[in-house]
Formats: C-alpha cells, structure tokens, sequence
C-alpha cells in the first residue's frame, strides 16, 4: 500500500475519498518511520567494556545520568539482542577478533559507537599490543571524544546513534562500512540532561 | 643476614659443594641495612632443578610456595655480566621466611630447566617469562605463548625490542568471515 488519490484507487468513492486517502497516507508514515521510531527509542547496546571508559558507561547507564530516559538501558551481554555496540575503552590485539565476532553475531540493522581516545586511535598506548583504532577492523558510526568522555557526552552519541537510526535510506552497516561521524565535546557541565 | 637465611645458605653449600652460590642482598643499599634480610642466591641453568627440589623439601628450608617467578633483562645494564636473569621468590610459609634465586642465562638460546615439577604455580608464569623475554624452558608441559596473541614472533619485554613494535599491530588480519 501506499499513498493512493482516487483517480487511481478504484475503492474509494465520493465522501469516503478523503478519509481513506488520509488513512493510507497515515499508513504510509507509519510504515516507512513506524520501526525506525520504535529502533531508536529502544537501542539495546551492547557494553564492549575493556577499560577506564566502561566506568563512564556505568555511569550513563546508572541513575544519575539515566540512560533509560533515551530507551537505551537495556545492556544484553548476547550479541543476539543487540543493535548498539559501545565499544569502551582500549582493545589490544589479541581481543580484536573477539570484538569483530561479538560485532558479526548482531543483527542487522545495527551501529557502532566508538567511545574515548583508546578505541578511537589508541589513545596514549601508541604500543606494539594496542589496535591504534578500531575503525581500521570495523565500521563505526559514532566517535565520541574524550579520556573518558563525560556521561553526557555519551549519551550525546546515543542521540547521534537516534538521528543515524531516524534518517531515510541508511543502508545497513555492513554495507555502507561506518559513517564515523564525531559528537562534539562540549557540554554544559552542570545541565545534566538539558543542554542550553 | 637473616639467621635463618644465613643456615639455608650454608645447608645449600653442603648439599652442593661446586655450586658458589654468592649470596648477595636483594637491593644493594650501603647507608643503612634495612634491605639486608632480603637475599639471593646465584645457582646456573644446570643445577636449577636439584637446587629447588633441596629448598622445597628440606626441613629447614621448606620453601612449599613459589610466589613469583619473573625475568630481568640486563641489557646495557651498568656492571652486568649476563643478559637475562630468571628470578624465583620462595616463600615458607611455616618457618616464616623467604630467599630469592637467580639463575643467569645468555643469547643466542637462553634455557632453563622448568620447575613445574616442584611447584605447579610455576607452569603459568614460565610461560609468561617464555613470551615475554623468550627463555626457553626445557621440560615445561605446556611452554606456549599466553598474553601475546598467536602468531606473534617477538619478545616484547626484552629491552632491545621497540615500544611501538616491529609493525605486528598493522598487519594483524580482518576477521570478516561472516559464516562463523
Ligand atoms: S580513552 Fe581514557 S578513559 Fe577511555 S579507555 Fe582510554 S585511557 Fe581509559
């Protein structure tokens, strides 16, 4: 179904015409922003938490800062339930493979977020065990800068992640490798929810 | 020297009369002995094993727990004459005392004998000395790699080794078989 006029909809006579238009019209808009408003209203990230930055993220998800006012605090430890990767904190080589599975077993659609320094680029561990940026093995939407990044600045990423999963015509992940777009690290500290 | 030290020692030199052993404190410090209680001993590569099977079993050495065993690269070390030293701490817990012992390796093919034999603590953190400095540990059940991933060639904590590595972090492969 789609958006129908009575020319060409032979259903639809006389006083009826308006209203079954504006129902199928309605129909439409459900259909085509129904799941991305419920996808985005109810991220479930996925916690990759390998360092000091998985605190921050603790810290987004506990009361304070409630990450649930956003639909995103339901964390799944499966990849099986998961559409938002966090990846938190620096990865070193012998755990990139796990993240690049844990990454392969969620369902498509799915995002990635990259938060902090270490996962962005390394961060101050410019060694030889240290991936010097997970962007180079998978794709990522979302960089959200800092060492750690502040609570709200991450919650700012989730709201990035929101518009991503509200635009139109976002191709799936794998296909369209990440979109790397960066929050800005600006907030006003003590507004915490509600920035000026 | 502890007293209690100071009779291992000697019993040590009984048990092993062409061994030297040179019993010297832990940390070399003159202007007061606060370190002095803490002693190693020099034992080679050769006698490890019958040494260590002596402390643990002895009555009155009764080392029955191996707390730590690392590694020490000397290179460019200032009056070093061997490169590496593998470090055992041995702990009694009864008798209350501990002693360290240093067995001194060189290149090209730094071995020594493992002690997994008298302690099983040893098994792990032998492998660890094995990746990281690559001391090659004869008779060890297990000896492969544990905190470096598979397929890395190096040692990484030997000092003559680059922080940044020789390029390992850049060709390490995707996984993006997405069957798995
Ligand atoms: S970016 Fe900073 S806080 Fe985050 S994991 Fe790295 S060092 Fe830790």
């Amino acid at each position: 179904m789609g958006l129908t006029t009575s020319e060409t909809s032979p259903h639809t006579m006389g006083n009826g015409d308006t209203l079954s238009t504006r129902l199928d019209h309605l129909v439409g808009l459900l259909r085509k922003h129904g799941p991305n408003w419920a996808r985005k209203n109810s991220l479930w990230p996925m916690p990759f938490a390998t360092a000091c930055c998985g605190i921050e993220l603790m810290a987004m998800g506990a009361s304070r800062y409630d990450v649930a006012r956003f639909g995103a605090e339901v964390m799944r430890f499966t990849p099986r339930q998961c559409d938002l990767m966090i990846c938190a904190g620096r990865v070193a080589i012998k755990m990139l493979p796990v993240l690049q599975r844990i990454y392969m077993q969620m369902c498509e659609p799915k995002w990635v977020i990259s938060m902090g320094a270490c996962a962005s680029t390394g961060g101050v561990f410019d060694t030889y065990s240290v991936v010097q940026g997970i962007d180079q093995f998978m794709p990522v939407d979302v960089y959200v800068p800092g060492c750690p990044p502040r609570p709200e600045t991450l919650i700012e990423g989730v709201m990035a992640i929101q518009r991503i999963v509200d635009a139109e015509g976002v191709k799936p992940s794998a296909e369209r490798g990440g979109l790397g777009l960066t929050v800005d690290p600006v907030v006003q500290l003590n507004t915490v929810g509600r920035r000026s | 020297m502890d007293q209690n030290i100071a009779q291992i020692v000697a019993g040590l030199r009984t048990a092993f009369p062409d061994v030297a052993f040179s019993p010297q404190p832990l940390i070399d410090r003159s202007e007061d002995d606060a370190g002095a209680e803490q002693v190693f001993v020099r034992v080679p590569p050769d006698k490890i094993v019958e040494v260590m099977r002596f402390l643990h079993d002895d009555a009155r050495c009764d080392f029955q727990q191996l707390a730590s065993l690392t590694c020490v690269d000397y290179l460019d070390f200032p009056k070093a004459r061997d490169r590496y030293a593998v470090v055992y701490t041995l702990v009694s817990p009864r008798l209350n005392h501990r002693m360290w012992v240093k067995c001194f390796v060189n290149d090209p093919d730094p071995a020594v004998p493992s002690v997994t034999g008298i302690w099983n603590a040893a098994e792990w953190t032998e492998r660890e000395v094995f990746d990281l400095f690559g001391i090659r540990f004869s008779d060890h059940p297990d000896l492969r790699r544990i905190m470096t991933w598979d397929g890395f060639k190096a040692h990484p904590l030997r000092k003559d080794y680059p922080l940044r590595g020789h390029g390992e972090r850049e060709d390490f492969t995707v996984v993006t078989d997405d069957s798995r």
